[in-house]
This record gives C-alpha cells, structure tokens and sequence, in this order.
C-alpha cells in the first residue's frame, strides 16, 4: 500500500514547528529509511501516518484513504506501529496475549489470533516462550516480543521507530532477517534510525530531516554519496562510505560485498595507470 | 583501584552464575569498554564494579572483590557512593521522579551530600555543560527526549564528582552527535581529572577511538581484555556475539595481516 504526504506542516501546542511544507510519496513495498538529527522531525512526521497526531495543514494519504476521515483505530489497520521504546507498548501477561491482542481486538476469530501469533512470534525467534511474562525478557527481547506484536496486526504498512537500538549483533542480524521477510512479502516499510550501518545495508530509499523539512532525498546510494548535504543535517556517513571517502575511492559502497569488489577495481586501475 | 579475583556472582535464587570467575584489575584513570553480547553479564559487571553488587542486589558471591584494597561488602555505601558513579543502561531507573526541574533533578544528589549552594551551583553548571544541555536546566525532566534524558541522568552523576564513573550503555538513546560528544566528554574528564571511567557499549567504533582498554565478556566469564584493535579485531569477536566494526570486516576479506584495523583511521592506513 502507498502513502502520500501533501504540504503537511504540523505545530505542536507548545508552538513549536516540528513539520514544515512537507511532501512525500512512498509507493507501495517500498524499504525507506528516515534519518537526521534528535529533533528533525522524524517522529513527528511518522505518527502522522496512523494518526498519533494530525497534521496543522496539509493531508496525508494511506492508499486510497484521506487520513482526516478515519480514525486512529481505523488507520491502526493499515499501519503498525513499533515505538522506539517497547515498554511504551507492552502490557500482556504472557508473550502469546500481548502478540494476539491486536488482531483479537480488530475482531479475528480465535484460530486466526493463534495462526498470527504463532507466525509473528516465530519469526522474531521467541516462539519458545510464548507463555513467558514480557517483563521477564530483558530490553532487547522486549523490543523483538513489540515487533512480533507489530507483524501480527497484518498492516500493508510497517512504522519502525529505531529497531536496532540496544540490539547485540545477534539482535541485529534478527532484525535484519525480520526487515528482508517483511520486504519480500510486499510491505511497504518506513524506518527510523541512526543506525547508519544498518539502513545503509537495508533501504532502497533514504530521506533526511533538518528542522521540520525534507532536506535530501533519494535512493541509498544517491543520498549516502551527498556528503555536503548529510553534513549540514549533521548525519555521518556509514563506515565503508566514510572510508572510501578516506581513501578517494570513487563510489558509494553500502555493503561489505561492494567495498570489496570496488576497492579491489580501484586498486587494479590505480596500478595498471 | 578495583580488584576482583576469581568473582563469581548469583542473582537471588539462579543457579547460573552471571558473572563466573571473573579476574580483572582496574588502575586509577583509565578508559575502560566492556563489550558482549546481551545476556553476557555487561550490566552485572558494572553494577560490580561500582558496588551496587553486593551493596543494592542481594545474592551470592565468591572469590576477592576490592576497592581500593578494602573488602566491596565491608565499605560504607556512604562513602562508596561519593566516590563511584553508575549510570544506568535506562535513564527513567536513574530520575528520581520527586523534582520538578532538570536543575533540581541534578542538585538531588548534591543535596544528600550536604555541599554550601555556592558550590551545588557551581558543580550543576559544570555537569550541564559538559552533556550539553544548559538550555534544559529548567524544563522538566519528564518533558525531553529519551536522548535527553540520558543526558540529565549522567549530569547527575558528573555533579557528584565521583571518582569511577561506571555507564551501562549512556548512548544508547542518542544520536551520532549526541554519541561524539558523550565519547568526548568522558575523554576530557579522563584526560583532566585521572576520573576512571568504565562504559558498557555496542559502538565498537567509538570504543576503539577512545578506550586504553577493552574488556570481553562471554557467558558471565572474561573470554578477552587488551587494547582495542587487538580484542575488537578479533574473530572471537563474531563467535561472542559482539560483531566487528565495517573496517574490520573489509580488511578481513582483503589484507592478510596479523591485527586488522578497527577505526577508520586504522583501516585508511591499511587499505592505502
């Protein structure tokens, strides 16, 4: 499912402008990354999607779907929602209640709830304590068990507040493996995060935020080689686009893979030259 | 400074120990990282570390633990807690909850200390700017961002002018930016005051920029300790769980050498 923001500004009470003249379009299966600095906006303009928050000006769009026309719960169906802290969504006895709550409550039958929460918590590999007390899962297992609650709600759009943070590689390599399943099944997913490693391995597209506004946008590759740009919204580079920058390599390698395979080209010319 | 030989640690009613044998040595003024895997005991050996192990969690222990050559569970928790500060891994463990502002909220502790204002003041000031957050000193702890808070909770231990500064994860909840200066911080309080600082960390990059000394833990157990470069480049690194910083794992596949860089200076100066 698509999603499209048009002239959106949003002002919080305070009277401070979080979002300003803010146009997007995020076509359907689509991995986006959206990065910047503590205070861009990013949250900001997330929580717009399933209506967390209404826009002071502007529409946002999910599918065919004015956003001011529905509510919260009725947008909740087409996107969920991981927040970056997990504690701020858990609140089950066990793994299996906290996963089945979201579809129970969107009125699937009790087979359907145990199909999804079977699924959802095999996929986040916490299957094996399904009867456990999510307070008994140290942070990052929580963080995987609101994931796993996320999934099991089915929304064609996936929100996913800082999903590596606390994570251990372990952690991480899971989450990637969640991302990728996620992605081949056609959801359209937004993320996040300062984990420029991560997104840099992950998304196709990447957006940055500076003060309220779009300020770059583009494909990974593109918007990872702007350095001037991702300077100014203060985001560093990940490690292999920071080193071949360091070595002058021409490129933009986002993988392991690809800084090999350039680095061993770039040293063939600079010997045969 | 901090001694345990052969320590060994139970939570209440586990029969797993989660720190196992642990043998370790810390000397005033140094950069120490503690790297592992969740699970792996980070969190345990900092709450040793700073004696919140025996002195705030109950449970069972064996082998030497010292401060400053005396017995951890023999010291007066009066004093320990002037001269050693944790910072929790989450910041609301850490905010009282019983101030209305992030100046009050840093001035808590200063309080049960029973320092003259002029010097509260004066100690408030210095931990604000060294996080960064003067401009927060009076909006409620409550009403910032996790970043944020993680900021005010390690002002209010910086205020109390500890001696060992013992973090769990402080840049968890913080941006790159947020990260450099927190990393710069702790280097300029090492490099000024000696102040010992000890920080459990999955930025191995960071770690490796500014640490003496890197420490490995596996399973409860000390599995690696030695310079950065040397423990984070490790192949056991990838087995523990820990990762390896990009560079690493670039040079792996394309030098072979004895020690692998792991910042990227190091790596620019092998790859050149």
């Amino acid at each position: 499912m698509n999603l499209r923001v048009e002239g959106v500004s949003f002002r919080y009470p305070s009277g401070v402008l979080a979002l300003d003249g803010i146009d997007l379009a995020i076509p359907s299966g689509q991995l986006l990354a959206i990065l910047g600095e503590n205070g861009a906006g990013k949250t900001t303009l997330v929580k717009l999607f399933n209506g967390l928050l209404r826009p002071s000006q502007g529409k946002v769009y999910i599918g065919d779907w004015d956003s001011a026309e529905h509510t919260t719960a009725a947008l909740a169906r087409r996107v969920g929602f991981l927040f970056q802290n997990p504690d701020d969504q858990l609140f089950e006895r066990t793994l299996a209640r906290e996963v089945g709550y979201g579809p129970r409550n969107l009125g699937a039958s009790e087979a359907e709830v145990k199909r999804r929460v079977a699924r959802a918590l095999k996929l986040v590999g916490l299957h094996d304590m399904a009867e456990a007390h999510p307070y008994d899962l140290p942070q990052p297992q929580r963080k995987l068990l609101a994931l796993a609650a996320t999934i099991a709600m089915d929304t064609p759009i996936l929100v996913l507040d800082e999903p590596t943070i606390g994570q251990d590689e372990v952690g991480r390599g899971a989450i990637s493996r969640i991302l990728t399943d996620l992605h081949r099944m056609g959801r359209t997913l937004i993320m996040i995060s300062h984990d420029m490693d991560f997104c840099a391995e992950h998304a196709q597209r990447m957006l940055v935020m500076l003060n309220g506004k779009i300020h770059v946008e583009g494909t990974t590759e593109d918007v990872m080689g702007q350095t001037k740009k991702l300077d100014e919204a203060e985001v560093a580079p990940p490690q292999l686009v920071r080193l071949a920058q360091a070595l002058k390599m021409p490129g933009t390698p986002l993988t392991v893979d690809d800084f090999v395979d350039e680095y061993k080209q770039w040293r063939k010319k600079k010997k045969s030259k | 400074m901090i001694e345990l030989k052969k320590f060994s640690y139970w939570y209440p009613g586990t029969e797993q120990p989660a720190l196992d044998r642990v043998s370790l040595s810390i000397a005033e003024g140094e950069f120490i990282g503690i790297v592992g895997a969740n699970g792996a005991g980070k969190s345990t050996l900092c709450y040793a570390l700073s004696g919140f192990v025996p002195h705030f969690y109950n449970g069972e222990t064996e082998g030497q633990h010292t401060f400053n050559g005396q017995d951890m569970a023999s010291l007066d928790l009066g004093q320990l807690a002037g001269q050693v500060g944790l910072v929790f891994q989450n910041p609301f463990n850490q905010i009282s909850g019983a101030r209305f502002t992030v100046r009050e909220e840093i001035a808590f502790g200063l309080e049960n200390l029973g320092l003259p204002q002029s010097e509260m003041r004066a100690r408030i000031d210095e931990a604000l700017e060294l996080v960064n957050i003067q401009d927060l000193a009076e909006r409620s702890p409550f009403s910032v961002s996790g970043g944020q808070q993680q900021r005010i909770a390690i002002a209010s231990i910086l205020a109390m002018q500890p001696r060992v500064l013992v973090l769990d994860e402080p840049t968890s909840q913080l941006d790159p930016d947020g990260t450099r200066d927190m990393f710069t911080a702790l280097n300029k309080l090492v490099s000024t005051r000696k102040i010992t600082v000890i920080l459990a960390e999955h930025k191995l990059e960071w770690l490796a920029t500014f640490c003496d000394r890197v420490i490995a833990l596996g399973g409860g157990k000390l599995r690696a300790e030695g310079s950065p470069q040397a423990v984070l480049s490790s192949e056991q690194m990838l087995r523990l769980g820990v990762g390896r910083t990009q560079y690493s794992e670039a040079a792996a596949r394309l030098l072979r050498t004895k020690q692998l860089p792991v910042t990227l200076e190091q790596a620019k100066k092998a790859l050149k």
